[in-house]
């Protein structure tokens, strides 16, 4: 099985991606839209998957990650400066602050870090919205440009879905690498046994506060686009409801798995839209449909295929196991 | 023989019960010093102050002459002290090659080396290695979690020797175990104690066990040293035969 399924794998992938840039060329405004706001919630939400299923920290304040990111992007971007840099001060100002929101998992875990998060996030969103002279109150800011990149204007919405998209996959790649690399077995180690990995010289402190800062800083990128892509920001959109969303696109997808917030992203973003022609009860059935998913596999869709894998894995080792017993026999 | 880990006067008091009042130790480069006593009696506790798991009440402890009391777990390990566990710790869902390079990889460079480096922090090969010495083979690309109770014993073993530790606390490594992998795992430390020239302290119940693979054995009963000396003395000691056998 293995064999090819490496091979199909990788061409599985190439479709995809073809698909993500050649299907959208006929999408009109709104479509585009929606799926540049998957891209953009996507990067979020593999923040959040980073520090909350890879390294089993609970936090309700990715949201706010999102906002701070958002509101950096807005405030330069209307001053005169590139995205890029932009982009860059946003990932250093949610890495700084995602830092230094680790220091309480330190000491405690669990609901108890989810509520400490929670009132960080209620804290944020409560500066956005009474530090007018900064992030300009209820009244918020507008008029936020799109970049240019390589000389190209992508105010129109298909250049600037090409612009989330790539970042999207920069941040795949780079997320891709970390978890594969000895620190992505760390943060699992955090997740799965602290104690030991304590004695195995796992500082588990400074990964600790690693996954929170990376994790966050992923919030600030996606809140950097956030920015251009609405053109207009103000501080309704980043509160806990954020948060609470971007921790259901993790659990739905699959928390631990890498393309789980790719898949909950989806769901949490795309799924409503396609359930718009219910008109009225669009809302209630997407509700109904997600506790139906979690009540049927609390693992999200992706521990759904995890598990058939896992069921065939046992079944074709059994099979050998049978195989060679009644191989042993005959030859007795 | 100079002495690589010295304890002195440990205690450790939790509220107003004194779980350790005051023990004092050393342990040989290259020995294998044996800890028993009756459930209860503090070893893991002891054990556990010695690894920075706990901080002791009073009383230092010094590996290699330096005094490292009060140090953090990773701090030690990185030392080179490393433990096994009484209950199974093992990474459940990682398979045993990952849960063994994991185990390796922080006493390789740099935490910046670590995240540009190579995925396996150049590892698998001693990794593989390990596996082979603890006869793991067949289950290397398992899930931890779904082994059975002894081999995950032995993983958890197998971990606390990956980065190449110089004194190794084992907590109970043969509980559990089922008797023909005794023996085995009994030569498998045997020659780790030999080639690797690494030195053991051995909390074990299983007085069979304990008396065949120490060279000196350290009797605890409620939180103090009772008797300390080679396996044959200290079973023929009165003061020990009483507090196992009671009156």
């Amino acid at each position: 099985m293995s064999s090819f399924a490496k091979p199909l794998k990788i061409a599985l992938g190439l479709i995809v991606i073809a698909a993500l840039i050649v299907v959208p060329m006929n999408f009109n405004r709104y479509g585009l839209f929606i799926l540049s706001q998957w891209a953009v919630m996507a990067i979020a939400a593999m923040g959040l998957n980073l520090t909350l299923g890879y390294a089993g920290q609970v936090s309700l304040a990715q949201g706010a990650f999102v906002g701070i990111g958002a509101y950096a992007a807005a405030i330069m971007t209307t001053h005169g400066w590139p995205l890029p840099a932009a982009i860059v001060v946003a990932i250093g100002l949610s890495f700084a602050v995602g830092w230094v929101l680790g220091y309480p998992a330190l000491r405690v875990q669990h609901h108890y870090l989810a509520f400490v998060t929670l009132a960080f996030s209620t804290l944020a969103f409560l500066v956005f919205r009474n530090e007018s002279w900064l992030t300009g109150g209820i009244y918020g800011i507008s008029n936020i440009p799109r970049p240019h990149i390589f000389g190209i204007a992508t105010n129109k919405p298909l250049p600037f879905y090409y612009v989330c998209l790539g970042s999207l996959a920069i941040v795949s790649l780079a997320v891709w690498w970390l978890i594969r690399s000895p620190w992505g077995r760390a943060f699992m180690a955090l997740r799965e046994n602290p104690l030991r990995a304590q004695s195995l010289g796992v500082d588990t402190r400074r990964y600790t506060l690693m996954a929170f800062a990376i994790g966050s800083a992923l919030g600030g990128v996606a809140g950097a686009l956030y920015a251009p892509l609405t053109q207009y920001i103000d501080p309704v959109p980043f509160n806990l409801s954020l948060s609470l969303d971007l921790l259901m696109m993790v659990i739905v997808g699959g928390a631990g798995f890498f393309l789980g917030p790719f898949l909950g992203a989806m769901i949490a973003v795309l799924l409503p839209e396609w359930l718009r022609f219910t008109e009225g009860y669009y809302l209630m059935l997407y509700a109904i449909a997600v506790m139906g998913l979690l009540i049927w596999s609390p693992t999200g869709i992706l521990g759904i295929l995890d598990r058939h894998l896992a069921e065939r894995r046992t079944k074709a080792a059994s099979a050998l196991r049978a195989v060679a017993k009644s191989r042993l026999e005959t030859a007795q | 023989m100079s002495a690589v880990l010295e304890v002195t006067g440990i205690k450790k008091n939790f509220g107003g019960i004194s779980a350790v009042g005051g023990v004092s130790f050393d342990v040989r480069e290259g020995e294998i010093l044996g800890l028993i006593g009756p459930n209860g009696c503090g070893k893991s506790t002891l054990f556990n102050c010695i690894l920075g798991q706990l901080t002791p009440s009073g009383g230092e402890v010094k590996l290699d002459g330096k005094v490292v009391t009060g140090l953090r777990p990773a701090e030690l390990n990185k030392l080179g002290v490393s433990r096994t566990f009484q209950l199974l710790q093992v990474f459940p869902k990682l398979s045993v090659r990952e849960n063994l390079i994991l185990a390796g990889q922080e006493h390789q460079g740099s935490m910046a080396s670590r995240l540009v480096g190579r995925s396996d922090a150049g590892l698998t090969a001693a990794a593989n290695q390990m596996i082979g010495f603890f006869k793991l083979d067949h289950l290397a690309d398992e899930p931890a979690g779904g082994l059975s109770y002894g081999q995950q014993k032995l993983l958890d073993a197998a971990m606390a020797f990956m980065g190449g530790p110089r004194l190794v606390l084992l907590d109970e490594p043969a509980g559990g175990v089922n008797p023909s992998m005794l023996s085995d795992l009994k030569e498998r430390l045997v020659a780790i104690n030999r080639e690797k020239n690494a030195t053991f302290v051995v909390i074990e119940h299983n007085m069979e066990f304990v008396m065949s693979l120490c060279t000196r054995v350290m009797v605890m009963a409620e939180g103090k040293v009772l008797a300390m000396g080679r396996p044959d003395e200290v079973r023929k000691d009165p003061a020990v035969i009483e507090a196992y056998l009671g009156h």
